[in-house]
């Protein structure tokens, strides 16, 4: 293939390389230093997609950023993206890309039969047409829409790519590298201060790259050049390109996403595909430059009418022609240049301009050039249907309301040049109070709300002169500020042409009894006569009519779209711009990739993963692990073909009758010291702490001040004024919060410390009838009798020479011990009382057995301090004191929570005693009652009871207390499970709670 | 993403605290007679007004101490941030 529209000599791309791609399935070649969309133009390719909603033909409208149409299907290394610009791809070998929005083709597309049923789909069509009947939104609207809409595929793989993000700090962020950007970064560069200079294209220099100016006696181009490579050696600059700065937070925080691989055929090794930056600057400086804005005239939205800055950028950047007979269609000067540019190139344009006569230098220059020059004159409708084949034109009345007799002129590309809109959605997401500014017909910064001031183009300043003078000032003097040096630096004189004032034109009238589409949003598809309908059926706000339109609301935010449709509703509405106000700018500015976003909190990085000291041991021994919170738990130890039903039953049952061991480092513990230390405890647990003795623990409830049941666990008296407290793995951190919270803000005069020392003990509870047995053998010397250490005793001890905590509780309700030692030696701990235990046919337990012996003892946990239940629903109100005060006690009084029939946790076995009762399932009176079935309640934990070989499960139940005996149906709708049941005591095993203390 | 000055370690991200809701909220003295109401505004009832707001944040991946915060809620702007036994005039 050939690069027919590729200019010989010229341009800032690498000839030395050429690159194969593949575009629609179509081979083609272009250079290092394309983007897609300017090599498909090299090719001719000017068909890359079809429109939203009426599937028109799109071409290419603009080269950068702004592009409303070129939006593809990028596939690169195996992986595929949608919603990229072409314009904004970078070309690399291999590149294949698709066109989106069309199907079956781009050339032949079925939904471009929408374009004949306007009708169907005039303003507001997603709200009128699917509401009714409403049956078939589901069956027939939706699925419609969905197929015929949308802006390509995600990937329903798994992202190979990695993503990462970096917080940095900086002085000043500049936010552009054209002049105004370049300019400020030098002048803070030099004050010694800490810059981060960002451009979203691969090249740095912004308009000097197309424009025809000088600057201190180079072309703009190399003073550009110039001072990046300077910029680049000073160790107080970071200077990033292909890094957009799309969202501006609160407190001078931007997020700026930087594509480190969309440029390679894929991605290095050890590299990620984007870097995320978060970035706290004192000082921004937002030179975002401008976007030229389209006219508005029939059918322009017909591929080859783009923006005339785009054309020059293609010829001058790229090398690229986008046409060989040219119109330009200007209200301004900038035509001109795009002309003067064609001329140079050999190529004869046409410009109209809708100004009665215009004088400059630019435009003396296109005289002298002998472009053929219509004054007064407009581009009325584009003719052509995939790609403009001439256009009709005609002269306008000075009021711009009559047009003269209709012309057809042959052409293959109009290039249009509304004049320039500042990009101020950076400021404008800053909450700066934007203004509109009459000279230019655009909105402009105003009063800033936090440390930023945008500058040059952005700010609405296009002479070049002043940019460069004000942007030198602002960079020194905001960085002088900051480094207290004040390097001046001399700005260098400026060459530029001068140009005339704009004409105030932005849409040409419809001749008479023509009925063109005239396009406001390339990328939705909204005409003139949408926000005409929408006015006229009363929408008034901007906001709104923006909404019932959706005029502005596609992936390009309306960077070419918004002020003229602002210009419409004001002409019809008789107002002025200002008094119709624009819409919000929201971040981001251009759509982010979600991998960016997430960073590398995927997967296994969604987390931390939390190990206990003998996590390795557990490995060893064919754990099967469970994630209990952000802690990796044995949830069995798997022997030969054992499933988990298996290997917890036998675990639960050695533990019944032996001895058993479970690692139970991950409960939390807090370190809690002070003479105040039992006053805390006192009010913060449900029951009395006072006359704890040392050496004794107790078990405690904890409450929220709304009365409902926060956390549990055991709290022991290690010393006079030194407690140890236990709270579960899930509340942890919750709990320590909860502790600071009182001490710091509510009683601070209570002289107590807490500290976290979860990760500092190692634990291991010793379960079952032998576990005394072992016990004396680990601590020979040591009364380990009932006597010696009785039920909720504690004792030190020593453990082969490792210091270790000894209290006698028990969870699984069995005689039962937990032994604690440092950390570092959790290993040895648990390998000595493996081997010491061998005798007794120790075996390890794992959460599974765990539960089984906590659900069939009636021991409530997480599942049932589930965040909604009282002390009374866990039938512990025998540990709320009623002499003293505590956090939450006052809540208790609550009407609910003192109701005759207050839900109260029961026992659940199943009237077959064979079928298990899934979690979650709803208690009910009347199996075949009509839905919605009145619940009584709800199952919370289901275990195989190994005591009586049944199933067993604990419940919520309303009148819980008076509910002994009675039989319900669990359902469980999920599983398809109807199970007669009968309710017994949540004590189904050892009611009088006699073994633990045995 | 707030800046929030932590008067014990400086300027941090707001990712390091966690909030705490109104600083204003005084919890009723222990072992006193409680009405229905008092107990209710203390509980559940919070303002939830537009404007200048006096908060609590703990510096939870920091000093671990609860600081009282005046913010905008509107704007986020924060004027002050106090410790927890500061008096805020
Ligand atoms: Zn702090």
């Amino acid at each position: 293939m050939t690069q027919a529209f590729r200019i010989e000599n010229g341009g800032l791309i690498n000839r030395h390389k050429k690159l194969s791609f593949k575009f629609n399935g179509k081979t083609y070649l272009g250079y290092e230093g394309d983007t897609l969309a300017s090599a498909l133009l090299a090719n001719g390719v000017h068909l890359v997609g079809r429109s939203f909603k009426y599937h028109r033909p799109r071409g290419f409208f603009g080269a950068g950023v702004d592009e409303p149409y070129a939006v593809v299907q990028l596939f690169r290394n195996g992986e595929t993206e949608p919603n990229i610009k072409a314009t904004e791809q970078e070309l690399f070998e291999g590149l294949e890309a698709k066109s989106v929005n069309c199907w079956p083709s781009v050339n032949f597309d079925i939904g471009a039969i929408n374009n004949f049923l306007k009708i169907f789909l005039p303003a507001g069509f997603y709200y009128k047409t699917f509401m009714w009947p409403k049956s078939f939104w589901y069956r027939i609207y939706e699925p419609f829409i969905r197929k015929a809409a949308g802006l390509g595929v995600a990937s329903t793989k798994h992202d190979k790519e990695r993503y990462e993000h970096k917080y940095e700090y900086c002085d000043l962020l500049i936010a552009g590298s054209g002049p105004s950007g370049l300019a400020s970064a030098y002048a803070a560069a030099k004050n010694g201060a800490k810059v981060i200079l960002a451009e979203d294209k691969p090249r740095f220099g912004g308009s000097l790259l197309t424009s025809d100016v000088n600057i201190g006696n180079q072309s703009g181009k190399d003073w550009a050049d110039g001072i990046v490579a300077e910029l680049k050696t000073m160790p107080n600059v970071v200077v990033k390109n292909r890094s957009q700065i799309f969202g501006y937070y609160d407190h001078n925080m931007l997020v700026m996403s930087e594509k480190v691989s969309d440029h390679l055929p894929s991605t290095k090794k050890y590299h990620p595909n984007k870097r995320l930056w978060y970035i706290r600057a004192k000082e921004v400086l937002i030179s975002s430059g401008s976007i030229e804005r389209p006219i508005v005239f029939g059918n322009n939205d017909t591929p080859g009418v783009m923006l005339s800055s785009a054309a020059k950028e293609y010829l001058k950047v790229y090398s690229v022609l986008v046409g060989r007979k040219p119109l330009v269609f200007t209200n301004n000067d900038s035509g001109y240049e795009t002309a003067i540019e064609f001329k140079k190139h050999g190529v004869d344009p046409v410009v109209l301009d809708s100004r009665k006569n215009s004088e400059s230098e630019i435009i003396d220059e296109a005289k002298n050039l002998g472009i053929n020059i219509k004054n007064s004159y407009v581009v009325v409708a584009a003719q052509g249907y995939k790609k403009v084949k001439s256009a009709d034109i005609a002269s306008i009345s000075e009021d711009k309301k009559q047009l003269g007799k209709i012309e057809n002129i042959q052409c293959d590309c109009i290039c249009v040049s509304g004049f320039w809109t500042p990009t101020i959605h950076l400021a404008s997401q800053s909450g700066n109070k934007t203004k509109f500014k009459e000279e230019i017909d655009a909105f402009v910064t105003g009063q800033s709300k936090q440390n930023e001031i945008t500058l040059g183009a952005a700010n609405g300043v296009f002479s070049l002169e002043e940019t460069l003078k004000t942007s030198f000032t602002a960079g020194s003097e905001l960085s002088k500020k900051i480094t207290e040096n004040d390097n001046k630096i001399p700005i260098p004189n400026v060459v530029e042409k001068k140009s005339s004032q704009h004409d105030k034109f932005w849409c040409v009238p419809l001749p008479k009894g023509k009925n063109y589409k005239r396009f406001l949003d390339f990328q939705n598809d909204v005409a003139v006569s949408d926000v005409e309908i929408a006015l006229r059926e009363g929408y008034r706000s901007i906001e709104h009519v923006k909404r019932y339109t959706t005029l502005g609301m596609a992936t390009d935010q309306g960077k070419t779209s918004n002020l003229n449709g602002l210009q419409l509703v004001s002409e019809i509405e008789n107002k002025v711009v200002p008094a119709v106000g624009h819409t919000t700018f929201r971040p981001p500015y251009t759509p982010v990739s979600i991998g960016a976003i997430v960073g590398r909190e995927v997967g296994k990085h969604s987390k931390p993963t939390r190990k206990s000291p003998m996590h390795s041991w557990h490995e060893k021994n064919n754990a099967v692990f469970v994630d209990a919170g952000v802690w990796l738990r044995p949830r069995y130890y798997k022997r030969g073909n054992e499933n988990l039903f298996e290997g917890s039953k036998r675990e639960a049952k050695n533990v019944r009758t032996n001895v058993g061991v479970c690692d139970v480092t991950t409960l939390g513990k807090i370190d809690i010291k002070g003479p105040d230390a039992a006053e805390l405890l006192n009010r913060v647990y449900t029951n009395a702490w006072l006359k704890l003795p040392v050496g004794k623990a107790r078990y405690g409830l904890m409450l929220r001040e709304d009365g409902i049941v926060m956390d549990d666990g055991t709290t022991t008296r290690i010393s006079e004024n030194h407690y140890h407290m236990t709270t579960t793995t899930a509340q942890a951190a919750n709990v320590l919060s909860h502790l600071e919270y009182y001490l710091q803000l509510v009683w601070p005069e209570l002289n107590v410390n807490v500290v976290s020392t979860t990760e500092q003990w190692a634990g291991a509870a010793i379960a079952g009838p032998k576990s005394r047995d072992l016990l004396q053998k680990l601590f020979p010397n040591s009364d380990v009798s009932n006597e010696g250490l009785p039920f909720m005793g504690y004792m030190e001890g020593d453990l082969f020479g490792v210091k270790a905590r000894i209290y006698r509780i028990s969870f699984s309700g069995e005689l039962a011990y937990e032994v604690n030692v440092e950390s570092d030696y959790g290993n040895f701990m648990w390998e000595k009382i493996i081997e010491v235990g061998e005798e007794f046919n120790i075996q390890p337990y794992g959460t599974e057995a765990l539960s089984t012996l906590r659900i069939e003892m009636g021991h409530v946990a997480g599942s049932e301090l589930d965040g909604r239940t009282i002390p009374f629903d866990n039938a512990l109100e025998g540990l709320v004191s009623k002499k003293k005060d505590f956090i939450g006690k006052r809540s208790l009084q609550r009407s609910a929570f003192i109701a005759k029939d207050r839900q109260r946790i029961v026992g659940v076995v199943p009237l077959d005693k064979q079928t298990s009762i899934p979690e979650g399932s709803h208690l009910v009176k009347d199996d075949k009652a009509p839905l919605p079935n009145p619940k009584l309640g709800h199952i919370s934990a289901s275990c195989w009871s190994v005591e009586y070989d049944n199933p067993f499960s604990l419940a919520i139940l309303k009148d819980g207390k008076n509910m002994i005996g009675q039989k319900l149906f669990a359902m469980s709708p999920l599983k398809n499970k109807i199970i007669p049941v009968e309710i017994v005591s949540s004590h189904y095993v050892d009611p009088k709670g006699e073994r633990v203390r045995s | 993403m707030l800046y929030i000055n932590c008067p014990h370690c400086g300027m941090r991200s707001q990712n390091e605290f966690s909030y705490g809701g109104d600083a204003s909220v005084k919890r009723p003295e222990l072992n006193k007679e409680v009405s229905d109401q008092e107990w209710d505004n203390f509980v559940y009832n919070r303002k939830s007004l537009r404007g200048k707001h006096l908060e609590l944040w703990q510096h939870i991946s920091g000093c671990r101490q609860w600081i009282k915060v005046e913010r905008d809620t509107a704007t986020h702007e924060i004027f002050r941030t106090f410790k927890s036994d500061e008096e805020v005039a």
